[in-house]
């Protein structure tokens, strides 16, 4: 018992037990604290599916070795150029939502065939050089956005400065288009994000179909060890390259998922830190710098999204203090810690 | 000759873009040439102590120290207190480092147990290090001070009561150092005593690098496993070079915040690394070697842009803030430029090192083709 008990543990590592046990507490209190945990719950849910995309995005280039996506605002831009065009063009409803998906897909792929093609030139440094092309590509975007000739009334500044707004509402757009689909309405308070959950799992099933063709197997030979998925003829900078590319794809997707929730496009330098919370919520969820599956990704999401929306309701009735921003950014940050310096251990074991 | 050009241009490509780009977009700016050394002697000073504090590390083959951010917060932790306790002038500089020294060296020491555990990436462990170090700052600071941490002086709380304002003004010990030895040539003023104190830390390098330890570390950043095998502690050695690191950081930030004046609590050393390694790489330095030069014209060149490009692009496109992204956007594409070439001679040098031995194996004979 105390062994299975001590498996158990080693098996899914103490950050991420404590976090567990962390949530699970404040669940509880929810009540005690003058909390309705059905509207708690509801909040945990929609914010699980804005951000489940993003964190799905993670699992390809994970697979092929090439990493943690720090790089993830590039196929956000990507993401965001498929938005602000929808909304120039003027489409409405799930017509807009596709189209903005749609412009960003392209667009996406170029970014990240560029990408992959420069993280093949940097085996083994991937992760900080991914960092500085995600906030590089975030700044020129920036420049863009100010020179872009979009006109729509909605999208440019009222009083006649030049370049796109800061924040663009989507509400006259696709706001919650995905949310209202289908959606599940259990007395006044519960609700649950039907059609955004829908276009989730649909995410997770075009991945989890690719890693079963033959590609997708010979990305994840490559992950496990490039020396030998090259001796068996596995052409690997191809592979890496493939992973890349979709990696950043599913980003673009992902963003733009997340803007019909949320309701505005956040431009300029609003995407600048998006790959770290991403990130952490991967690592929680149980994956490592070599390895990722989609059932990280849903228990990751769930576990720091219940994190990040429980600790301001909970904490803030309970010390009247807002403290969920350093919560955050330290649990985060821990969380991304703990796998870098995790997993080097675990290989000095093996060899 | 040509062929030593080529490998001049090619291992200074960052350098000569930069002078480049300074000396087309200098005119376009409009500034005077007194305004500009008069600038740049400034920014030497606030920035030097910073960016040297990276050079330890280097030595030690742990890449760019992002951590240096650590330090940055134990000096802004010792700043805070003299502000409280209302101790002004080069006194209150030098109780701030004595405050900001054991903090320090506890974080450094933190720092690199934990670079320790992730050999062979350093840079992106510390740079996450740094993020996460400065929620725990925030909690302290933001939380803790004025409830835990008694603070007398209530003018630096928030109205609430407790937790620490987010701008400290300064007063007391503004420009102190710089205007310890006053010194105006022409029109430009400089700070001798900021200048001096660069020279020692200069001369405490050079003389470091000569020193048991300064060679272990070399040692260590050539070969680790040669070093071990050769009886050097490597894991304390690392150790040690972050703990100094850190400490020269600390020492930098205040050095920083008593030119600037003010402080801004949670923002003033976020950025500090990102700016003291940019300035860096764009001297000339890579993560392996870093000198003292690429310090200084790094420095120059970075700043010379910095204050150069936002009225450039206001002059040329009619908009400071296409000036604003260009600068951060260069900032941000320079470190992953010089990484990515610095990964890539690497992986370059590996192949080939691979395609020697198998050519001197089927040479022997060992291997057949």
């Amino acid at each position: 018992m105390k062994a299975k008990f001590a498996e158990f543990i080693e098996n899914a590592g103490w950050p991420r037990i404590i976090i567990g046990l962390f949530l699970l507490s404040l669940f509880i209190m929810t009540p005690f604290v003058g909390l309705r945990i059905d509207n708690s719950l509801t909040d945990v849910i929609v914010r699980f599916g804005m951000n489940s995309v993003l964190v799905l995005s993670m699992v390809p280039m994970v697979q092929a070795g090439t990493g943690l996506n720090f790089g993830l605002p590039l196929g956000v831009v990507a993401g965001l150029i498929g938005a602000v065009t929808s909304i120039e063009i003027g489409t409405k409803g799930f017509l807009g939502f596709l189209t903005a998906i749609l412009i960003a897909i392209p667009f996406a792929a170029i970014f990240g065939y560029g990408y992959g093609k420069l993280l093949n030139k940097v085996k083994g440094g991937e992760m900080m050089i991914a960092t500085y092309v995600g906030f590089s590509s975030v700044a020129f975007m920036s420049i863009l956005w100010l020179i872009l000739p979009y006109k729509s009334p909605d999208m440019i500044w009222a009083y006649g400065g030049s370049g796109l707004r800061t924040t663009i509402s989507v509400e006259n757009y696709w706001f919650n288009v995905l949310n209202d689909f289908l959606k599940i309405k259990i007395g006044s308070h519960f609700e649950i994000p039907t059609g955004m959950i829908l276009f989730f799992a649909l995410m997770c099933l075009i991945v989890w179909l690719f890693f079963r063709t033959k590609t997708g197997t010979a990305i994840t030979a490559v992950g496990a060890n490039q020396d030998f998925a090259r001796a068996a003829g596995i052409n690997v900078d191809k592979m890496r390259t493939i992973s890349v590319v979709f990696s950043t794809i599913l980003a673009a997707v992902g963003i733009v998922v997340y803007q019909q929730s949320f309701g505005f496009i956040q431009l300029y330098l609003g995407p600048f830190y998006m790959a770290f919370p991403t990130v952490a919520a991967i690592l929680l969820g149980g994956a490592s710098v070599h390895k990722a599956t989609i059932t990280n990704v849903l228990i990751g999401t769930f576990l720091f999204q219940g994190i990040l929306t429980m600790t301001p309701s909970v904490i803030n009735n309970i010390i009247q203090t807002d403290m969920s921003e350093t919560i955050r950014i330290i649990v985060s940050n821990g969380m991304i810690l703990y796998a870098l310096t995790r997993t080097v251990k675990a290989k000095k074991v093996k060899s | 000759m040509n062929k030593n050009l080529k490998k001049f241009l090619i291992n200074n490509a960052v350098p000569i873009i930069f002078i480049v780009f300074s000396i087309m977009a200098i005119p376009v700016s409009g500034f005077s040439s007194d305004y500009l050394i008069q600038e740049m002697i400034i920014r030497l000073g606030r920035n030097s102590f910073l960016v040297l504090s990276l050079l330890i590390p280097i030595i030690a083959g742990m890449g760019l120290n992002f951590g240096i951010v650590l330090g940055a917060m134990a000096g802004q932790i010792g700043l805070i207190f003299i502000t409280d306790w209302q101790v002004a002038g080069v006194s209150g500089m030098i109780l701030a480092m004595i405050i900001s020294t054991p903090i320090a060296i506890i974080l450094g020491t933190l720092g690199g147990l934990v670079l320790n555990k992730a050999k062979g990436r350093e840079m992106v462990t510390s740079y996450i290090l740094g993020f996460f170090i400065n929620g725990v700052y925030q909690l302290i600071v933001l939380y803790g001070m004025g409830k835990i941490i008694p603070i007398t002086n209530k003018s630096i709380l928030l109205p609430r009561g407790y937790g620490i304002r987010n701008a400290i003004d300064l007063n007391n010990i503004r420009r102190v150092l710089d205007d310890l030895i006053p010194l105006k040539i022409g029109n430009i003023s400089v700070p001798v005593a900021t200048f001096i104190l660069i020279a020692l830390l200069c001369l405490f390098i050079i003389w470091f690098r000569k020193t048991k330890l300064g060679q272990d570390m070399r040692a260590i950043g050539q070969d680790m496993e040669v070093a071990r095998s050769s009886g050097i502690n490597v894991e304390k050695t690392r150790i040690i070079s972050i703990i100094i690191s850190t400490i020269l950081a600390s020492y930098g930030q205040i050095i920083f915040l008593q030119n600037i004046g003010t402080m801004n609590t949670y923002n003033s050393h976020e950025q500090i690394g990102m700016f003291s390694i940019a300035a860096l790489l764009i001297g000339g330095a890579s993560v392996i070697k870093a000198t003292i030069p690429n310090a200084f014209v790094g420095i120059i060149l970075f700043h010379l842009m910095f204050v150069v490009s936002p009225r450039a692009g206001k002059e040329l496109i009619g908009q400071a803030q296409i000036g604003e992204y260009f600068r951060v956007f260069i900032s941000y594409g320079i470190i992953a430029l010089s990484l990515a070439l610095h990964s890539w001679k690497e992986l370059k040098e590996k192949e080939r090192n691979r395609t020697a031995l198998r050519e001197s194996l089927q040479k022997d004979g060992k291997v057949e083709s």
